[in-house]
């Protein structure tokens, strides 16, 4: 099976975190389905040629936070977890929007004047649709 | 039998010019081991004491769970070795070669050989002599993997070589790792390479071993901090970052056993953290070599 995963050499990001983030993705636009078996890792090492020891780190993160779940013997394969993609894209909101707090921070922009510039760019891209 | 593949225990050999100091060095089974190194480093000598071709002055040396040197003539069928300084026949084809190897080695495995050949675009019935770098770096690897040893040990396998026929070689190492009984220990001064395939890494600096450990361990040890300090606020020294950088109010820390606590030690001080920023093995080689050759020459001083 093609993991259809790409290690980009100018993502200042580790291997690591590379790989978690695409196969979430993969689950959340639902290419990986739920209960779906996944490449192991030496197939997944061999595939990316990368270490086995990065894409064992990327795994044991994702089986942590629920996402894969590994059996000894069987491999890997995406949890049974009916809302996993609504979960995941929930995460990365919440990223969004921390990174868009921290911004406003360095800009000195007070919280009450981000809650109104969100809700002035929502405005705008409805108005867009609208035309 | 062990579950290393390569054990060195202070290891050293002492020549006019330059020391090998006190070698330590593990293997796993299964794992690829990068060794990095400037020029001179001592990546050679570390190369050719683990295949018997130069006696270390002390230290217990284990390839395969072998003794070397002693017990080199048993460990060599089953490793792979190939350096940049090995000679193959100019006037003989790379078919004349693959037979000599294979009337040498009865695991050779013929139809991999075929394959290989078609992967790395060589021809069997052309003559050494007319081969570029790259295609003979090929051939030799071609006639080392064939044999499908339990241990490769390759001195420099990437270097000189163009962009794709490096990324065909890293193919065919990976592909190895299929396997996970089988151990690869290369060196090489391209970091890109090292940080990409190994599991292990090695850094050595001045006949010296100043790092080797888990890859993925290592690097997630490692971050640069952006600081911006206000005027008057001295940032303090924190144990765990090995070098701090003020130009005005910015500053740049890095850290070598980075812990969250690093960041807040500072945002105490009344300093800001900008960015935390994680370190590729290159700029941790360099950030390493220098601390550890500053403090090298001040215990020496």
């Amino acid at each position: 099976m093609d993991s259809g995963i790409l290690i980009s050499q100018s993502d200042k990001r580790p291997i690591y975190l590379q790989i978690i983030e695409q196969i979430k993705r993969r689950i959340a636009v639902g290419d990986w389905t739920e209960g779906q078996p996944i490449p192991s890792i030496r197939q997944l090492a061999v595939d990316l040629q990368v270490s086995v020891i990065t894409v064992k780190r990327a795994y044991l993160e994702l089986e942590r936070e629920g996402v894969i779940v590994t059996q000894q013997g069987r491999g890997s394969r995406v949890a049974a977890d009916a809302g996993l993609g609504k979960r995941l894209h929930q995460e990365e909101l919440q990223k969004h929007l921390e990174h868009a707090i921290r911004l406003s921070a360095l800009l000195g922009i007070e919280p009450e004047e981000l809650e109104s510039r969100l809700r002035e760019a929502s405005d705008n891209i409805a108005a867009k649709e609208i035309k | 039998m062990t579950d290393l593949a390569i054990k060195f225990e202070s290891v050293g050999k002492k020549y006019r010019y330059f020391t090998l100091e006190d070698i330590h060095l593990q293997v796993p089974a299964g794992q690829i081991m990068g060794l990095i190194g400037p020029n001179g480093a001592g990546k050679s000598t570390t190369i050719r004491i683990l295949m018997g071709l130069i006696h270390q002055d002390h230290g217990d040396v284990r390839v395969l769970g072998h003794r070397m040197p002693v017990e080199q003539v048993a460990a060599k069928w089953d490793i792979g070795f190939a350096s940049e300084d090995m000679r193959l026949y100019e006037a003989m084809t790379l078919d004349w070669h693959m037979r000599f190897i294979r009337s040498i080695y009865p695991q050779w495995d013929a139809a991999y050989a075929q394959l290989l050949l078609k992967r790395f675009g060589l021809r069997a019935e052309q003559k050494i002599k007319g081969l570029s770098h790259g295609q003979r770096v090929k051939a030799t690897l071609l006639l080392v993997l064939a044999r499908r040893p339990r241990l490769l040990v390759l001195d420099e396998p990437t270097t000189g070589l163009d962009p794709v026929a490096r990324h065909e070689i890293l193919r065919e190492l990976t592909a190895v790792m299929n396997d996970e009984g089988r151990s690869i220990l290369f060196s090489s001064h391209n970091t890109q390479d090292v940080e990409q395939i190994s599991d292990q890494i090695t850094f050595i600096d001045r006949g010296r071993v100043i790092d080797s450990m888990d890859k993925e361990a290592y690097l997630d040890r490692w971050r640069r901090l952006r600081l911006e300090a206000p005027s008057g606020i001295a940032l303090p020294a924190l144990p765990g970052v090995i070098n701090i950088r003020q130009t005005g109010r910015l500053a740049v820390a890095t850290s070598n056993a980075f812990v969250p606590g690093i960041a807040s030690a500072y945002e105490n001080s009344g300093a800001r953290v900008q960015t935390i920023e994680n370190m590729t093995l290159e700029e941790i080689f360099v950030a390493k070599v220098e601390h550890s050759r500053e403090e090298h020459e001040e215990v020496g001083a």
